[in-house]
């Protein structure tokens, strides 16, 4: 048994097509693919949403914001 | 190497190029550890640290010369695992070799030699930059050659090799080097790091850690950007461009000739650019989410993403090779943060971590992934498993990484020659020349004002 359908390589490689293991899970692995992918867009919308909520609520008064000026 | 038709020709003169190409897209990947180790240190060690990985180059260059490439043809079988010392292999490439020159007869022997001392190169640079800062940099050269001239192409012998005993007998399979490069290298910091102690100010006294910031984030960025465009020199390298069969001279039937990792089993540049690229951004997506953001991390994410996926790009699907790569940005931030934690141990760049740990991962997850393909194209090699690829990893990161690393800085240190002295670190490794810049800017200075 082997994950990748190769047992031995005492094969004609004309005759080899893809060597990747579990094959046939291609379109399972898409959707956990793109899953990940939409998943990682989400977290970083909320991420950044909650990083400048902080970052207002620590240094967002009148004060501090005239001062960055002269900072930066 | 004889090239008596055009066929032999070309490919011989292909193959040379190929190899030739490799080399200075694989010289980058110094250039960026070198920038990345001058950013990630205070501004009073920058020459120091700049010169200590810089001497990396000439230092593991001759010694691969004068018996690095030696040990790669002679130790395969151990020696005295499955078989003796290869003295015939061994003495075509051993530095007194007629191969070892201009030779019309041999035109892929230099070419090969130099692609394996880049890889040298690599693993001795890996080292350099978890110990900037406090190391004498005498004793870390000691170490560069022992881990670029000695450790690492033992390694290589052992478990990179067509005919390694590791490969024979754990059916071990590591083809873009998650192990043999990245697990060793990160064992080796650990074991030196281990005896060296942290930078002066680290930790307090209570056991609270300090972030020691570095001096320039654009440049550690620029870094490590550099040291991507040359994984792909290293990667590349890892292949043999084009063989036929019968130059293969194992079990493959027909005529198909095709590209072989470094153990003459079939895979393709196809394959490996689409893993490189799927494993990175893997790494990175998923660094940047546990880092929430922080930049340094973000790329070595991306590099523990490729490392972690390395021992298996030659054959992973590239949405597997994805994954992987998260998984191995993922263990290297978590593991770099505990293992600081819990034992104190300053890596200043998390070398340790993106090499180290995700290397050890990549090879244990591809036992399970590659489970039963062939690990050899020659009879009577146990096939992918995850105990091999466990033992594998073991004795890539303890065995010739971690206790060589430890052993060699203990002894240096019991000679008191492993770390500057206190004073030297307070004032910086840098504070003569610093000092002696500001006078000649001060005389320079002071003469122009008397001109006017």
């Amino acid at each position: 048994m082997s994950t990748t359908g190769i047992t031995t390589w005492a094969v004609d490689l004309a005759e080899v097509g893809p060597i990747y293991p579990f094959q046939g899970t291609e379109g399972l692995l898409w959707i956990v693919g793109l899953l990940v992918w939409f998943g990682w867009h989400v977290w970083s919308i909320r991420w950044e949403k909650e990083y400048q909520r902080d970052k207002i609520a620590r240094y967002g008064d009148h004060e501090t914001l005239r001062r960055s000026l002269d900072i930066h | 190497m004889r090239v008596d038709t055009q066929l032999d020709a070309i490919t011989t003169i292909f193959t040379e190029f190929y190899y030739w190409v490799t080399i200075p897209l694989m010289f980058l990947i110094h250039v960026g550890f070198c920038m990345y180790e001058v950013g990630a240190s205070r501004r009073r060690n920058h020459m120091h640290t700049l010169m200590k990985n810089s001497m990396i180059i000439p230092l593991v260059t001759v010694t691969f010369f004068f018996f690095g490439w030696w040990i790669y043809w002679a130790l395969p079988n151990g020696p005295f695992i499955t078989g003796g010392i290869e003295w015939e292999a061994a003495a075509a490439n051993a530095a007194n070799s007629v191969n070892m020159g201009t030779n019309l007869d041999d035109r892929i022997t230099g070419v090969f030699w130099a692609a394996f001392l880049l890889f040298s190169w690599t693993a001795a640079s890996i080292v350099s930059g978890a110990v900037i800062e406090r190391i004498n940099s005498g004793a870390f050269w000691v170490l560069a050659v022992v881990i670029g001239s000695g450790a690492w192409i033992i390694d290589a012998a052992w478990g990179w090799h067509p005919q390694g005993w590791m490969v024979r007998i754990l059916g071990y399979h590591d083809a873009y080097a998650s192990g043999v490069i990245h697990a060793i290298a990160g064992g080796f910091a650990l074991g030196v790091l281990l005896v060296l102690g942290p930078r002066l100010g680290k930790f307090g006294a209570d056991g609270s850690i300090r972030n020691i910031l570095p001096h320039n984030p654009w440049m550690v960025a620029v870094g490590l950007f550099i040291i991507y465009t040359g994984f792909w020199g290293f990667y590349v390298a890892c292949n043999i461009p084009l063989i036929s069969p019968e130059g293969i001279g194992g079990q493959i039937t027909g005529t198909t000739w095709t590209a072989t990792t470094i153990y003459l089993t079939p895979t393709s540049l196809s394959a490996i650019t689409f893993n490189f690229l799927m494993s990175l951004s893997g790494g990175m997506m998923v660094a940047f989410m546990v880092s929430k953001g922080d930049a340094f991390w973000t790329y070595s994410g991306g590099l523990a993403g490729i490392i972690c996926a390395s021992a298996g790009n030659d054959l992973y699907h590239p949405i597997q090779a994805m994954l992987v790569g998260c998984c191995g940005a993922f263990i290297a931030y978590k593991m770099h943060f505990w293992v600081e934690r819990t034992f104190k141990i300053d890596d200043a760049v998390g070398a340790v971590a993106v090499h180290g740990y995700a290397g050890f991962a990549g090879l244990i997850i591809a036992g399970f992934l590659l489970w039963g393909h062939p690990s050899s194209p020659y009879e009577g090699f146990a096939t992918i498993n995850p105990v091999g690829q466990l033992l594998g990893a073991i004795i890539m990161f303890g065995v010739l990484g971690f206790l060589p690393g430890y052993l060699v800085a203990k002894a240096l240190h019991a000679f008191g020659l492993l770390r500057i002295p206190r004073e030297i670190e307070i004032m910086g490794l840098d504070f003569q020349d610093m000092t002696l810049q500001r006078e000649a800017e001060e005389e320079v200075r002071h003469a122009k004002h008397q001109l006017v």
